[in-house]
């Protein structure tokens, strides 16, 4: 792996990779500022009855909702939600993803084929039908959303770092390591690690972007955070009863989501290209 | 040799998976202790009518007798009885599996129809402006939230200009009922105005559900094109004077297809799981809004039997394409 300030020139060099890191930069610095930038911070939890259902103006930028509430504040404050359980549910699937992949990768043994074939039962059916009724037994909460998630999403990092580790272990530095007599778990970490590192952060960005549209869906199906906690999904599922007449409701979340998503998948196209050369999209002539 | 021994393995592999899939379904299900007896019972049943009807469903006994004996019934075919409907959950499945294939089938044509063309034009004009159009219109197109995607196209075309019907399968009543396909039953039945009406709900269904898919088909196509492109045979054709247009639609798509065709797995999985939103949110009367209020329902044996279906559908999908790649590409049969 090249070091890190080239990566991040050859990125910058990228428009679209550029772009989905602007976007990311930005859904990072609106959730941690959220209590600053947002216009009416009060208005995001609070009932408001004389403002419900307003549109788009100066005062409500994006409208109010059917509490009263403006609906832009309370987008700032949902990209806090949205933040955590895509860091959390994605860095919980990697700590369980990673290390399995590893094993079962450099063990072609019963220990790493059985690996495999749990692995596979998790990716027998869509990962959201089992988020849905993992998310439904344990009861809506962000915590449960998470949970489902991570517990859905691990097979990927470990079908992905598995692959790789059996291509690299033919490798002749890998051969050259175990001649030398280092200690598995020394090549292991040492050796083969750093060599996956591109696409499992590959995997990171494009899977952050999954998970958030996941995330959402299970939000919109009422299974995410409870009321009246200003979860994305949730706010367009809130908005559908007032449809078409508030139809502002329902777009700003929906564009908000959209935007996020976006970024995550930019920049990890962005960083394939730089990071792995092999599948590189333009290098025809 | 070596290609059938991997199809056995796979197949050996299926029933196993499938095995543990339904345990981990079964467990998933029954982690919180919610009294299924006595949700099917109501509200008014006295103890000793729920307790009478969890001995006869057998929910006294342990977790691990329960799952073996589901094994059992699932060795037999039979998918237990739905809680909420009351009927037997394959009658539920079968009745209502129409609805989703149709709905699959129509947004897998939009995808593949529009998606393959796009993809050879993207390839053909690699990093040029139009590649970077369609490349941006393929990352919105993953990027968008389909229920969201659903709501706007609603709003747009069913509440604003009202060109196309809101919801639902049909207005009135639906075909006599030959194949379960509204589509086909209405054109085996002559009748064209009902045949509209079905193509009319069909529709907004149908392209938010093609959206993701369609994006991902321009994006393998593309890459198998222009992994193609340079090829030798390439070379050799556009040397001997064939026609750009013959080499590329002809020649260069047949041999690129095989790396699309080889993601169709990969397809249906999409088709599947957004089938699961959309169905919900255009009442459309298919397998994945019944596995969903299924779930809302705690309705084991529903959700069960969903869950096994999908496990065995997506099992044989990709065990086919597996298979195919294995045939097509020996190398990667290791």
């Amino acid at each position: 792996m090249r070091a890190a300030p080239a990566i991040a020139a050859k990125l910058l060099r990228d428009p679209s990779a550029a772009l989905g890191l602007l976007i990311i930069l930005l859904l990072v610095a609106v959730a941690v500022l959220a209590p600053l930038i947002a216009t009416h911070p009060e208005a995001v939890w609070d009932m408001n009855p004389r403002h419900r259902l307003l549109p788009p103006s100066e005062t409500y930028l994006f409208g109010t909702d059917r509490m009263g509430a403006d609906i832009f504040s309370r987008i700032l404050f949902g990209a806090r939600i949205t933040l955590t359980i895509a860091i959390v549910a994605v860095g919980a699937a990697l700590m369980i993803g990673v290390p399995i992949g590893l094993i079962s990768g450099w063990r072609g043994t019963w220990l790493g084929e059985t690996l495999m074939r749990v692995s596979d039962i998790f990716l027998a059916v869509p990962q959201i039908v089992l988020a849905i009724a993992i998310s439904q037994t344990l009861g809506p909460s962000i915590e449960n959303v998470i949970l489902a998630l991570s517990v859905t999403y691990w097979p990927w990092f470990t079908r992905l770092v598995h692959a790789e580790v059996r291509a690299l272990k033919n490798e002749t530095f890998i051969e050259a390591a175990v001649a030398l007599g280092l200690p598995t778990w020394r090549i292991v970490l040492m050796h083969v690690l750093p060599n996956v590192l591109s696409p499992i952060i590959v995997r990171i960005s494009l899977g952050m972007g999954f998970t958030i549209l996941t995330a959402s869906a299970l939000g919109f199906l009422g299974l995410g955070a409870p009321p009246p906690a200003p979860e994305w999904g949730r706010m367009i599922s809130e908005a559908r009863e007032f449809l078409p007449e508030a139809w502002w409701s329902a777009l700003a979340p929906g564009l908000a989501i959209f935007l996020v998503v976006m970024g995550f998948n930019l920049l990890g196209d962005g960083l394939r290209d730089v990071l792995d050369p092999r599948i590189r999209r333009g290098n025809t002539g | 040799m070596r290609i059938t021994a991997l199809i056995l393995i796979r197949i050996a592999w299926l029933a196993p998976t499938l095995a543990g899939l339904v345990a981990v379904a079964f467990f998933i299900s029954r982690i919180v202790p919610s009294d299924p007896a006595a949700l099917l019972a109501g509200e008014t049943a006295s103890r000793a009518h729920i307790e009478a009807l969890r001995q006869q469903l057998g929910l006294d006994r342990p977790l691990p007798v329960q799952l073996l004996h589901y094994y059992g019934q699932l060795a037999r075919g039979d998918l237990g009885t739905s809680l909420f409907t009351t009927r037997p959950v394959w009658d539920d499945l079968s009745t209502r599996l129409p609805a989703t294939i149709e709905l699959t089938i129509a947004a897998m044509i939009a995808a593949v129809a529009l998606g393959i063309p796009l993809g050879v034009v993207a390839a053909l004009q690699s990093n040029r402006a139009t590649d970077h159009a369609l490349r941006f219109v393929t990352v919105m197109g993953l990027a968008v939230a389909s229920f969201w995607l659903a709501l706007m196209l609603q709003l747009f075309f069913a509440m604003d200009l009202r060109w196309l019907p809101l919801q639902a399968r049909i207005t009135g009543f639906p075909p006599p009922p030959i194949t379960g396909f509204y589509v086909l039953d209405a054109v085996l039945e002559g009748n064209f105005k009902r045949l509209g009406n079905v193509l009319a709900h069909l529709t907004l269904p149908a392209i938010t559900l093609a959206v993701p898919a369609l994006a991902t088909v321009v994006r393998f196509t593309r890459a198998g094109v222009l992994e193609t492109l340079q090829r030798p045979f390439v070379t050799y054709q556009r040397a001997m004077g064939i026609p750009a247009g013959l080499i590329v639609w002809k020649y260069v798509l047949r041999n690129s297809l095989v790396s699309t065709v080889t993601q169709i797995g990969l397809l249906f999985g999409i088709l599947l799981a957004g089938a699961v939103v959309i169905e919900t949110v255009f009442q459309w009367p298919g397998i994945g809004a019944y596995a969903f209020e299924a779930i809302l329902h705690s309705d084991y044996a529903a959700v069960m039997g969903f869950t096994v279906y999908a496990g065995v559908v997506f099992g044989i999908v990709n065990l086919i394409v597996d298979i195919f790649h294995a045939i097509l590409d020996p190398r990667g049969a290791a």
